[in-house]
């Protein structure tokens, strides 16, 4: 693998089991079971009750484009060789929202539409760290 | 809360020696410059100053550099909107007696980058884990995001985002002190460079160094003082998310409560408005603010700003220096947005024909901070 050298996320303490779901090629947020909604990104908290009332779900890792913008400029190590590329706001089914990167579509406005369908597709960056990014579902 | 209203005064704006390129000159020294230029225009001195507020650096560091040793201070930073959110703080702090004479400064060297702290994003921190490895541009990508949203939930278009661009560079052009003064057409934004669609190289502010202050003081010592007063009528701030992954909704944002607080404190209408100083990092953020702040209903900030109705002699003065994306932005605008408000209520354009908004007697600043995550709203009025 190349030298990968664009930000490398860093788990805490809080966030770890999401950073672990998805090494493991899952995808695991957490919900807040007094209001049984999802929410994202992990907290140590329920933010719709401050609860510990929390748990950690596996979730589907489907959902839709919720909001994206085209990069054409950004001269940051890494993207500037990818240029344009897409990054998106993606609601997954269960309901929280997601920034990420939607690969294998044409980035044009033609192409990249807000509600289209995407999947998960697990990103090996390094032997630690996998990232979640979303292409249009199948 | 309408007690504050009336009580206090802007009484002595400034921008710093020099703005635009000023590769000399470290960021506190634009603080200091423009500090020191607004005191003499109120007729004050720095030992008058007992509240010192800003944004970007410490307060300790500003009042070490000006030798001001305060008994109220606020270092309130929360984006470009922080210096709106001042008037606020430093309105109430004299009204209610904790201090006399507020000194609110700004300063950035924004594109020469002299004196400036960094901003490093820790791999840990939340913006590290869920923002950093996508490589959204900050803050343009994050804008251009929201954008989409609009676009797609009320139809705006592209040409309605550059009808602000255009009309904004109307006014810069009537400023001798905009960085970007040479007339551009609708096509023109449409085909400057595309940085992060839907927003193209017009539809986004400028970078420079520039320093601003402003200085406030009760409505009885500023009716001694030099300048026209600038009354301050009604204040709102607030906030609803830090990094754009958590707002909560792309075409809404802390504006429309921080607007309704503050016209509702001065009890003024909007059509009771003169002119409106909205801050403008992007053709966007003025869309959504103007919509947020309650000038047209929810979707029509596009037929809004159309037909160039911001523009000199149009029916909305709006952004009248030429603005973040013409005039200056330094990084965190709203500094200015308040010096222009100001200096148009005072009439200091009179002899400038269409520069000056007719009769200017009231006004909204608006400012928006980080990444349409604060908002500061303050009306003004010449007393």
């Amino acid at each position: 693998m190349a030298e990968y050298v664009k930000p490398i996320p860093l788990a805490d303490g809080t966030t770890r089991p999401f950073w672990e779901s998805l090494k493991a090629h899952q995808m695991k947020i957490q919900r807040c079971n007094d209001t049984e909604r999802f929410f994202f990104y992990p907290r140590g908290l329920s933010p719709y009750t401050l609860s510990d009332n929390i748990s950690w779900e596996t979730v589907s890792g489907r959902g839709m484009i919720h909001a994206f913008t085209i990069v054409h400029q950004n001269r940051a190590p890494g993207f500037v060789d990818e240029l344009p590329y897409v990054v998106a706001m993606v609601e997954l089914d269960e309901g929280a929202r997601i920034m990420s990167n939607i690969i294998d579509v044409t980035p044009d406005p033609e192409h990249v539409r807000i509600g289209m369908p995407v999947e998960v597709v697990y990103e090996d960056i390094t032997d630690e760290v996998t990232l979640p990014k979303f292409k249009p579902a199948s | 809360m309408s007690a504050l209203s009336g009580r206090t005064a802007i009484v002595g704006v400034a921008e710093s020696d020099k703005i635009g390129k000023v590769p000399d000159k470290p960021a506190i020294m634009l603080h200091a410059e423009a500090a020191r230029s607004a005191l003499a225009e109120a007729g004050l001195t720095r030992d008058d100053v007992d509240g010192l507020f800003t944004a970007g650096i410490q307060t300790t560091e500003l009042g070490e550099y000006l030798g001001i040793e305060p008994r109220v201070t606020d270092n309130t930073s929360v984006g470009g909107s922080s210096f709106v959110i001042h008037i606020a703080h430093a309105a109430t702090a004299v009204a209610t007696g904790r201090c006399e004479v507020a000194l609110v400064t700004h300063g950035e060297s924004g594109r020469s980058r002299v004196g400036m702290m960094p901003r490093p994003t820790p791999p840990d921190s939340l913006r590290g884990q869920f923002e950093a490895p996508y490589g959204l541009p900050q803050p343009v990508g994050a804008y251009a995001m929201a954008a989409s949203r609009h676009m797609y939930e009320y139809g705006t278009t592209k040409e309605q985002l550059a009808e602000i661009a255009v009309a904004t560079r109307k006014w810069a052009q009537l400023n001798p002190k905009a960085y970007m003064r040479d007339p551009i057409s609708i096509q023109d934004v449409l085909e400057s460079r595309m940085i992060a669609w839907p927003f193209n190289l017009l539809d986004c502010c400028l970078v420079t160094d520039a320093g601003g202050a402003f200085v406030l003081t009760s409505m009885e010592r500023a009716k001694d003082l030099r300048q026209t007063p600038v009354t301050v009528l009604g204040f709102g701030e607030g906030h609803d998310h830090a990094m754009i992954s958590q707002m909560p909704s792309y075409t809404s944002f802390a504006a429309r409560q921080s607007g309704k607080t503050a016209f509702d404190m001065a009890g003024v209408n909007h059509g009771d408005l003169d002119l409106a100083m909205i801050y403008d990092s992007f053709t966007y953020t003025v869309l959504l603010s103007l919509e947020e702040l309650g000038f047209c209903d929810k979707g029509e900030g596009g037929d809004f700003v159309s037909d160039q109705r911001t523009a000199p002699g149009g029916e909305f003065p709006m952004n009248t220096n030429g603005g973040g994306l013409s005039y200056n932005h330094p990084g965190m605008y709203g500094m200015f947005a308040i010096i222009e408000a100001v200096r148009q209520l005072r009439h200091d354009y009179a002899d400038e024909g269409v520069r000056q908004v007719s009769n200017a007697q009231l006004a909204v600043v608006h400012g928006t901070g980080g990444v349409l995550s604060s908002a500061g709203t303050a009306i003004l009025g010449r007393a």
